[in-house]
C-alpha cells in the first residue's frame, strides 16, 4: 500500500508550483497525460452537446412552444451533432485508445509522440474553433452566428447566398482541422500497435482492444480523409468562388451528400469499435473467462470495416437514386448485420457459464449488448429502401442513431470509465454511486429513445422547431423530455463519482480487477515509462500465466 | 505484483518487428490517396458539365516535358537514397540535387501553365466547373509536391553543410516514398486531367 500511495502523489511533483504542473501538461508527449487530455477535453464538450440538447427537449417538450426561436433551433441541432460527433465520441475514443494501447501492447510510449501530441492539439483546436462562431460568426454581414446548416450541412444551405457570414466557415474549418488530427491519431495506432508489440506479442495474442482499435484507425485513414477532401471542396467555393456544390453553375448537391457519408457510414463504425473494444476486454473479466472465440472476433471486425466502407448512401435513400443503387445499398446494409451479429453471439458465448460479477462496468456492457441489438434491428428496418422512403428523416431515425450512439457507444463508454479509472488515476470509485448512475442512466435512456420511435412512426419529422397539438405526438413528446431528467441526474451521479473517487477514493493497487492484459500488471497509476522492464508474453491473457504457472494459456493457444 | 514479475520462460532470441518510419509512411499514403481520390471522382463527375467556356480541349496543352521530369525525379531520388547507404556523400549530394531540380522544373512548367490559363485565356477557379476542379486537382498536387521540394530543399542545405552522414538512409529512404507517391499521383492526375478529360 505505501508502494501505492507514493505512486499517486510522486514526492516530486506535489511540491512544483501549480504553473509548472500545468505548463507539464500542455507540453507533453507522454501517451497517458495526452490520452487523459483527450477524454477531460471530450468530457467537457459531452456536457456543452448535452446542455445543447436538453434545450431541445424543453422547446420540443410542449405543442407550440416558443422557449427558444426557430433560428437558435437550428444552430442547437446542428451544434449537439457536430459537437457530439467530431469533439466528443471520437476524441473520448482517441483517448481511451491513446492511453490503453501502449499498455496493453507492453510499450512504453506511442510510435510518434510528439505526432501524438500534435494530433490532440490540432482536434481540440478545432473545437475551439467551431465554438469560436459564436463569437466571430457575425463577420462583416451581421448574419447568422453559430452553424445552422445541420451536422451534415447539405448543400446549397452550405453555400454563400444561404449562410452568410463565417459561421459555416467555422464549422468547414473546425472539422478540416480535427479532421487532420484524427488522420495523424490514426496513422499513430497503426504504427504502435503493428510496430511497438513486447516480444511474443504476434499479431494473434494481442488484447482484442488493440486489434479493434486497428481496425478502427484503418477506418479512420479511409473514411475520415474523404471528409477531409470534402472541407477542402467546400472552402474553395466559399472562398474562392469555386462550383463543386454550386447547382446554379452545373455543381451537383448530391455529390456533397455522397462525398460526406462516405465518411458519414464508416464513421459510425470507426465509433462502434473502440466500443466493441472495452466491450471484448471488459466482458471476459467480468464473466471470469477467456473471451469466445478471439479468432472470429477480429475477422467480424475486419469484415465489418470492409462491407461498412460500402454502405454510405442509405442515408440518401430518400433523394432517389436509381433502383440499382437503392438495391446494391439495401443489400450491403443488411450484410454489415452479419458479422456483427456474429460479434453479440460472442459476447453472449463468452458470458455463458461464466461466474459473472455484475460490477458497474460489467452492468453497462450488458446494458450495450441489449440496446445495441435493438439499434441494430431498427438499422435493418431503415435499410430496407422502401421502409426508409416513409420513415426516412424522421424523429424514428433520430431514436435509431440515438440508439446506436447513447445506448451502445456511451454505454460501453461509461463501463470503460468505471474500468479503467483505477488504473488511471490509482483510486476505486465508489460501485454504489456507480450503481445509481448506471440505473438512473439506464431508465432515462429507455424514456427517452424507446418513446422517440413512436412520433416518428407518427409521422413527426426531424429538425422541426415546434408542432401542432392535436397530432397524437405531444404525451410522446413529454415522455421523451421526462427522461432526459433521468439522464442528467445520472451522468450527475457519474460526475460526483469521478470527482468523490479522484480524492477520497480507496486506493485501487495494481489490478483490482484480478484482469489478464498488460496494463494491470504495471502501478496504478503506471509510471512515466510505463514498464520498468519491457514484458515477454506467450499467450493472449499473460497475468494469467503469471497468476496460473500451473495452467497457463499458452498451453492451449 | 510488481511489474518486473513479466518474464516469459522461453524467450524467442529474435523479435523483429516492421519499420515504423516505413509503416506510418504508408498509412498517411494511404490517407492521401483516399483524399485525392475524392478530387478525381469529382474532376471525373465534372467532365463535360461546364455550363461556359473555356473547356479543356480548347485551352490544356499536355505538359509532356513537365511529367518527365517529375517522373524521372523518382529515379534520381531512389540513385540518391542508395548512394547514401553506400556511403557515398558526393554522389549522394550530385542526385539529391538533380532530384531538387526536376522537381522545381515541374512546378514551374506547372506555374507558366497556370499563368497562361489565367491571364490568356481567362480560366479561374470561379469560371465554370472545369476550372473549379481543374484548379483544386492540379492544385493539390502541385501543393504535396511543393511541401516534397521543401523537405528536399532542406536536406540539401544540411548536404551542402555536410550534416549529412550514411546513418540517415532509413530516414531519407521514407521520404522517398512519399516522393514517389507524389509521382504515382501525377500519372493518375496526368491520365484524368489531359487524356480522359480532354
Amino acid at each position: 500500500m505505501a508502494a501505492d500511495s507514493f505512486a499517486i502523489n510522486p514526492a516530486g511533483v506535489s511540491t512544483r508550483p501549480i504553473s509548472e504542473r500545468l505548463h507539464d501538461w500542455v507540453v507533453t508527449v507522454d501517451h497517458k497525460k495526452l490520452g487523459i487530455l483527450y477524454i477531460v477535453y471530450a468530457l467537457g464538450f459531452l456536457m456543452i452537446g448535452g446542455i445543447e440538447a436538453t434545450l431541445m427537449r424543453i422547446q420540443l417538450m410542449v405543442p407550440n412552444n416558443h422557449f427558444v426561436s426557430p433560428e437558435v433551433f437550428n444552430r442547437l441541432f446542428t451544434m449537439h451533432g457536430t459537437t457530439m460527433i467530431f469533439f466528443v465520441a471520437m476524441p473520448i475514443l482517441f483517448g481511451f485508445g491513446t492511453y490503453l494501447i501502449p499498455l496493453m501492447i507492453g510499450t512504453r510510449d506511442m510510435a510518434f509522440p510528439r505526432l501524438n501530441a500534435l494530433s490532440f492539439w490540432l482536434t481540440a483546436f478545432g473545437g475551439l474553433l467551431l465554438y469560436f462562431s459564436v463569437i466571430g460568426g457575425n463577420g462583416l454581414y451581421g448574419a447568422g452566428n453559430a452553424p445552422d446548416v445541420g451536422w451534415f450541412a447539405y448543400a446549397p444551405l452550405t453555400s454563400r447566398p444561404f449562410s452568410l457570414g463565417h459561421s459555416t466557415d467555422f464549422w468547414t474549418l473546425g472539422l478540416l482541422v480535427s479532421g487532420v488530427g484524427s488522420i495523424g491519431t490514426a496513422v499513430n495506432f497503426i504504427t504502435t500497435i503493428l510496430c511497438m508489440r513486447c516480444p511474443g506479442m504476434t499479431l494473434g495474442k494481442m488484447p482484442l482492444l488493440a486489434w479493434l482499435n486497428l481496425v478502427m484507425a484503418g477506418m479512420v485513414i479511409l473514411a475520415v480523409s474523404p471528409l477531409t477532401a470534402a472541407q477542402i471542396m467546400l472552402c474553395v467555393d466559399r472562398y474562392l468562388g469555386g462550383h463543386f456544390f454550386d447547382t446554379q453553375a452545373g455543381g451537383s448537391a448530391v455529390l456533397w451528400m455522397h462525398f460526406f457519408w462516405i465518411f458519414g457510414h464508416p464513421e459510425v463504425y470507426v465509433l462502434i469499435i473502440p466500443a466493441f473494444a472495452f466491450a471484448s476486454e471488459i466482458i471476459p473479466v467480468f464473466s471470469r473467462k477467456p473471451i469466445f472465440g478471439y479468432p472470429v472476433m477480429v475477422a467480424a471486425t475486419v469484415c465489418i470495416g470492409f462491407v461498412s466502407l460500402s454502405v454510405w448512401a442509405h442515408h440518401m435513400f430518400t433523394v432517389g437514386m436509381s433502383s440499382y443503387a437503392n438495391s446494391f445499398f439495401t443489400i450491403t446494409t443488411m450484410a454489415v448485420g452479419v458479422p456483427t451479429g456474429i460479434k453479440i453471439f460472442n459476447w453472449i458465448g463468452t458470458m455463458w457459464g461464466g461466474k459473472i460479477e455484475f460490477k458497474a462496468p460489467m452492468l453497462f456492457c450488458i446494458g450495450f449488448l441489449f440496446q445495441f441489438l435493438i439499434a441494430g434491428l431498427t438499422g435493418i428496418m431503415m435499410a430496407a429502401s422502401p421502409f426508409d422512403w416513409q420513415l426516412g428523416n424522421s424523429y424514428f431515425v433520430v431514436a435509431h442513431f440515438h440508439y446506436v450512439i447513447v445506448g451502445g457507444i456511451l454505454f460501453t463508454l461509461f463501463g470503460a470509465f468505471y474500468y479503467w479509472f483505477p488504473k488511471m488515476s490509482g483510486r476505486m470509485y465508489s460501485e454504489t454511486l456507480a450503481k445509481w448512475h448506471f440505473w438512473l442512466f439506464l431508465i432515462g435512456f429507455h424514456l427517452t429513445f424507446d418513446f422517440m420511435h413512436v412520433p416518428g412512426m407518427l409521422g413527426m419529422p426531424r429538425r422541426i422547431y415546434t408542432y401542432e397539438p392535436g397530432r397524437g405526438w405531444e404525451i410522446w413528446n413529454l415522455i421523451v423530455t421526462v427522461g432526459v431528467l433521468f439522464q442528467i441526474a445520472g451522468v450527475l451521479a457519474f460526475v460526483g463519482n469521478l470527482l468523490w473517487s479522484l480524492a477520497k477514493g480507496e486506493v485501487a493497487g495494481n489490478d483490482p480487477w484480478d484482469a489478464w492484459t498488460l496494463e494491470w500488471s504495471t502501478t496504478s497509476p503506471p509510471p512515466e515509462y510505463n514498464f520498468a522492464r519491457i514484458p515477454v508474453v506467450e499467450s493472449r491473457r499473460p497475468l494469467w500465466d503469471i497468476k496460473h504457472p500451473e495452467d497457463p494459456d499458452w498451453k492451449y493457444e | 505484483m510488481s511489474s518486473a514479475g513479466l518474464s516469459g520462460s522461453t524467450v524467442e532470441p529474435r523479435w523483429i518487428l516492421p519499420s515504423r518510419g516505413r509503416v506510418g509512411m504508408v498509412a498517411l499514403i494511404a490517407a492521401e490517396s483516399a483524399i485525392f481520390t475524392i478530387f478525381v471522382v469529382a474532376y471525373i463527375f465534372y467532365v463535360g458539365k461546364s455550363l461556359s467556356g473555356p473547356l479543356p480541349r480548347d485551352v490544356l496543352t499536355i505538359p509532356i516535358f513537365n511529367s518527365i521530369c517529375l517522373l524521372s525525379s523518382s529515379l534520381t531520388i531512389y540513385l540518391a537514397v542508395r548512394a547514401l547507404r553506400n556511403a557515398k556523400i558526393g554522389l549522394f549530394g550530385f542526385w539529391w540535387f538533380v532530384t531538387l531540380a526536376l522537381g522545381m522544373i515541374f512546378l514551374i512548367g506547372t506555374g507558366r501553365e497556370w499563368h497562361r490559363l489565367i491571364f490568356d485565356d481567362g480560366l479561374t477557379v470561379s469560371t465554370n466547373l472545369f476550372g473549379t476542379t481543374y484548379y483544386s486537382l492540379v492544385g493539390l498536387h502541385a501543393f504535396h509536391v511543393t511541401f516534397g521540394l521543401l523537405v528536399i530543399a532542406i536536406v540539401m542545405t544540411f548536404t551542402l553543410l555536410g550534416k549529412v552522414r550514411s546513418e540517415y538512409s532509413e530516414r531519407l529512404d521514407v521520404f522517398s516514398m512519399y516522393w514517389h507517391f507524389v509521382d504515382a499521383v501525377w500519372v493518375v492526375v496526368f491520365t484524368v486531367v489531359y487524356v480522359i478529360g480532354r
